[in-house]
């Protein structure tokens, strides 16, 4: 017998269920208990950047908006580099920048929104630019283990087309699924998406 | 009201200290998730995961930047009432229940300790219902019990919190189904990969073998690692029981040699 390797295993998702607010978000679950609370809102009035807002829904497979559901979005700063150890490119950290927040749907439309910064385009570790994006986290009712996808930019054609991680998404038409649309609105940025769980569109979800 | 006097809230030491030391940096990918561990996405028998379930395969990542890292959490962002859910929403007393403290370790799977990661908690009250606006179970609801709660690990990985054991509740997925008494925990680690959501059972509840959300899981070793054992050493005499629940998250490699584009 050789010796044994003795990892152990990881342990097993569970649905975060229909009041994942009480503890991710208690304002939503209708108290207020945390002195300090995490929220859709990622930029202070110091934050650098492009202001944006990202709003979308997530659909079922009967294409009805889930009013259950919890997003987080994990992202670079302006310029490019992610809040962490780990990330040692060159980019500026932004003190006033964490790059992470979480948001639950509104319990009638269904409606998900964060208000941040538009990321720069990150270099991976052989050196390669990839496009801005934001890192998509997923967990509601009837979701077993949370769902990893992604959010480009619309208007960021050129560098979508190089991304390396885009350019692995096949059939190519299913890359739309992974693109946010730009538009305007009271003079704000929002970019929109839709999360298909299912159907002829159904979202390019990540095995990360 | 009786005149007793306040009992003083669960101490916590990490409050006063510096920020613990951090360990030298792993950044490598995270090992690959063994999902025949996991609940599939689409699992029948909890009815509510048929129409929320991607059909379509998951497409795998080689761990990028955008995974290897994830929010950074300190005790800046708690107050120091977060791990004690007997008193953090206490208003004219202690809630109802079995008092009962909550401790083990966030793991890799390496064994290694979690330093400093976000863990939190969320439960139903002793009677089974949770304080949220969409829960309209008839137990009632516990004026001095709000139901969540936070910590974060110590530079071992280590966590606890103390509460009121949660009841188990009747849901609609057959006509006759209850929960078995859970605390749902979430936590980050170090990277957005090793993100987690779970739920922590409790040793002998006779709902665990049927119940549609716990059986989910296929492999019945992970299954039990849901179920934490009563850890007498650990109770606090004629005060709380303990239970302990230790979570792992995945591993992670090193970079051993930095000038290799394709890492390790």
């Amino acid at each position: 017998m050789p010796q044994p390797l003795n990892y152990l295993k990881e342990t097993a998702s569970q649905t975060a269920g229909p009041y994942v607010h009480i503890g991710l978000i208690p304002a939503m679950a209708g108290f207020d208990i945390f002195e300090k609370n995490f929220s859709n809102v990622l930029v202070t009035p110091n934050t650098q950047g492009e202001r944006i807002t990202l709003e979308g829904r997530v659909l079922d497979g009967s294409g009805s908006p889930l009013r259950d559901v919890l997003l987080e979005i994990w992202q670079a700063n302006a310029a490019g580099r992610y809040n962490h150890p780990a990330d040692r490119s060159v980019g500026a950290l932004d003190e006033e920048f964490r790059g992470w927040g979480r948001a639950g749907s509104d319990f009638d439309s269904g409606l998900v929104t964060f208000e941040t910064v538009k990321p720069g385009a990150i270099t991976d570790k052989a050196g390669r630019k990839c496009a801005p994006h934001v890192n998509v986290w997923i967990v509601a009712r009837g979701i077993n283990i949370g769902l990893n996808t992604r959010l480009y930019f619309s208007d960021e054609e050129a560098a979508n087309a190089a991304d390396p991680v885009l350019n692995l998404v096949e059939p190519p038409v299913r890359r739309s699924t992974l693109i946010a649309k730009r538009g305007e609105r009271a003079g704000k940025v929002v970019y929109t998406f839709t999360i298909n769980l299912q159907g002829p569109e159904e979202t390019v979800f990540f095995d990360v | 009201m009786n005149a007793q006097a306040p009992i003083p809230a669960l101490q916590d030491p990490r409050f006063n200290r510096p920020e613990p030391f951090t360990p030298p940096l792993r950044d490598g990918g995270f090992f690959q998730r063994d999902r025949s561990i996991h609940p599939p996405a689409h699992a029948p028998g909890y009815k509510s995961s048929v129409l929320r379930s991607p059909r379509q395969a998951l497409l795998s990542l080689e761990n990028s930047i955008s995974e290897i890292t994830g929010p950074v959490f300190g005790h800046n962002d708690l107050g120091p009432l977060d791990n004690d859910l007997i008193r953090n929403y206490a208003k004219d007393g202690d809630p109802v229940g079995e008092r009962i403290i909550v401790h083990g370790r966030v793991l890799d799977e390496t064994g290694r300790g979690v330093p400093n990661t976000l863990v939190e908690f969320w439960q139903a009250n002793a009677g089974g219902r949770y304080r949220h606006k969409k829960d309209t179970y008839l137990a009632p609801i516990d004026p001095n019990f709000g139901g969540c709660g936070r910590a974060l690990s110590d530079d071992t990985g280590y966590y606890y919190f103390r509460t009121v054991k949660p009841g188990p509740y009747p849901w609609r997925n057959y006509v006759n189904s209850w929960r078995p008494a859970h605390i749902h925990f979430s936590v980050f680690g170090s990277g957005l990969a090793q993100r987690l959501i779970t739920q922590m059972y409790f040793e002998g509840d006779p709902l665990i073998p049927v119940c549609p959300i716990l059986t989910t899981i296929p492999d019945k070793d992970a299954l039990d690692r849901l179920v934490a054992p009563l850890d007498l050493n650990a109770s606090t005499p004629f005060d709380s029981l303990a239970y302990r629940f230790d979570i792992v998250l995945r591993g992670q490699r090193s970079t051993y040699f930095e000038n290799r584009p394709e890492g390790n």
